[in-house]
């Protein structure tokens, strides 16, 4: 129990020490790669209780796809160094204060209230209408659920991000002139009739191709 | 206290003997490799150190040990040197979950293709890294167009493997194996065997996807910058990388340490034998490719895994879900 304990501990520094540093550090692309960091050492603890199918999914999902976009934002926008201009990058110069604040309110209260209901309803979890069992596997138990009693929760946030996805797409879509592009379809049918002309070439003259 | 330190020291005892194994067969496919390229196109290839050339990556190794290791003046140092360690790291603690016998296995976890998965998908940060903290127009070229190659890849990989594990029921490595008893998953999944070889040459920047390091291009892709020891370990894990993608496709479609047949001869070679073996396969298949086929191009090779691997592989889960369903196949009822 003391290894247990003390790499606890660890993880648990490292997540708190990297989720400060994504604020503080001034390279945004730092910043990134502490995110990342934090990410790893959540899903480390998340394996630690024995949820090892919610770490590797916040590996794959938050690390493997996320991040890197998050990092070929922050890299693209060559937004790497902002010296000195903390809190007032808004394009009129005045700052974000307010609404971080705000966010960090609203998320605040949010914790209290989770962490209230563990304190004055300490049989919380005995008394959710899942029975944990600790002999299946959780990912098992995560899809038995997932699967028979939050079917139509789960399929109506994979509308939501689809509905999102289209929507970016759309946002970001423009067309493009001029653009050439390549179809197999037509190059795999093309015959030999459209691909070559047989053309009387007049002497000193030649012939127009380009037509 | 004592049974801490015992455990730990039995640990360490079998992640050495792992992990040595792992570097040294590394090495040796390198050689492998070059001497397979060389064989297609009519090449001696390395034959000079050693019988056959076999010390060939160790003399190499050797070289590169003794370099000068050139950090750029401009790049960020930090990033610049974790770059290497983190894809050394990445491509090594993926071996802990491959099961070369029946308990046989140095962690043998619930979630073990999971696992495996994940770590591969983190093993796009150290060429990001790289590239990035170069702070050089070539590296960074070369890591964008790998990370945008590598994240689609996975994709597709990732749906693969979701029709294997719906003809297993479990995320364990050892149950994928033992579910291959009978029939291996090469024959019902056949072309999902052929996207997921194809996906990870992708995945692997290996060629014809080699478009990273696309030398007439990019000179080196994100390597441009790196020198001596530094460059040698983004090749070490490279390659291990790429022992790791067969090790995979030898556990999900080839029955891992299962023999072909249960029959004497054959089931006398003990397991890991029978691993080596197809590790090996798939790295020669792995080679004739590289030997044989040209370089893609970069929106071809998009085109390629976004609109034709994936939509057919999700096709492929939904005849796999089906037909288990319908001839009551599904396992872990």
């Amino acid at each position: 129990m003391i290894a247990h304990t003390v790499f606890f501990y660890i993880f648990s520094l490292i997540a708190i020490v990297s989720a400060v540093m994504v604020t503080v550090s001034k390279n945004t692309v730092h910043s990134v790669f502490f995110l990342i960091l934090d990410f790893i050492s959540i899903s480390c603890l998340f394996i630690m209780i024995g949820a090892e199918f919610l770490g590797m999914i916040m590996l794959i999902v938050y690390v493997g796809a996320v991040a890197v976009l998050f990092l070929f934002v922050v890299m693209m926008l060559n937004v790497a160094e902002q010296k000195g201009q903390w809190f007032s990058s808004r394009w009129d110069g005045g700052t974000h204060i307010p609404v971080g604040l705000l966010v960090s309110l609203i998320i605040f209260f949010e914790l209290i209230i989770v962490i209230g209901g563990w304190k004055y309803k300490p049989d919380l979890l005995n008394s959710l209408s899942i029975n944990i069992s600790t002999e299946v596997t959780n990912t098992r138990s995560i899809g038995n659920v997932l699967y028979t009693d939050y079917i139509f929760l789960f399929q109506i946030s994979g509308m939501i991000l689809l509905v999102a996805m289209i929507g970016a797409i759309v946002l970001t879509y423009r067309e493009r002139a001029g653009v050439k592009k390549q179809s197999y379809v037509k190059q795999i049918s093309r015959e030999r009739d459209e691909g070559v002309d047989l053309v009387e070439a007049e002497r000193n003259k030649g012939v127009k191709i380009d037509a | 206290m004592d049974s801490y330190f015992s455990i730990l020291l039995t640990e360490v005892y079998k992640i050495l003997f792992l992990l040595v194994p792992v570097l040294v067969s590394v090495a040796m496919i390198v050689w492998l490799d070059r001497r397979v390229w060389a064989f297609v196109q009519k090449r001696r290839g390395p034959n000079v150190v050693g019988p056959f050339g076999l010390l060939q990556s160790l003399a190499d190794a050797l070289k590169y040990i003794f370099k000068e290791i050139i950090i750029p003046a401009s790049s960020n140092k930090l990033v610049f040197v974790l770059a290497p360690v983190v894809t050394m790291t990445l491509a090594l603690i993926s071996w802990a979950v491959i099961p070369f016998g029946e308990d046989f296995v140095l962690a043998d976890i619930n979630v073990g293709i999971l696992y495996l998965f994940a770590v591969s998908s983190l093993g796009v940060y150290g060429i990001i890294m790289g590239g990035w903290a170069s702070n050089s127009k070539y590296p960074f070229l070369g890591a964008i167009r790998s990370a945008a190659q590598m994240v689609s890849y996975e994709v597709s990989i990732g749906v693969i493997i979701i029709n294997v594990l719906l003809c297993v029921g479990s995320l364990n490595l050892s149950d994928i194996v033992l579910a291959q008893q009978n029939l291996w998953f090469i024959i019902p999944l056949f072309p999902m065997f052929v996207i997921f070889f194809i996906s990870a040459l992708a995945e692997t920047n290996r060629p014809p996807f080699d478009l990273p390091e696309a030398e007439a291009e990019l000179v080196a892709g994100y390597q441009t910058e790196y020198s001596g020891m530094m460059y040698a370990m983004f090749w070490l894990g490279e390659y291990a990388n790429i022992l790791l993608m067969c090790a995979m496709g030898s556990v999900l479609f080839l029955g891992g340490w299962l023999s072909p047949i249960d029959i004497f001869p054959f089931n006398v070679i003990p397991g890991p034998f029978w691993l080596i073996f197809k590790i090996l396969f798939l790295f020669i298949l792995f080679a004739l490719v590289k030997a044989t086929v040209p370089r893609y191009r970069y929106d071809q090779l998009m085109k390629l895994g976004w609109k034709i691997f994936l939509p057919f592989s999700l096709f492929y889960v939904v005849l796999t879900s089906s037909f288990l369903l319908y001839f009551d196949l599904l396992p872990g009822k």
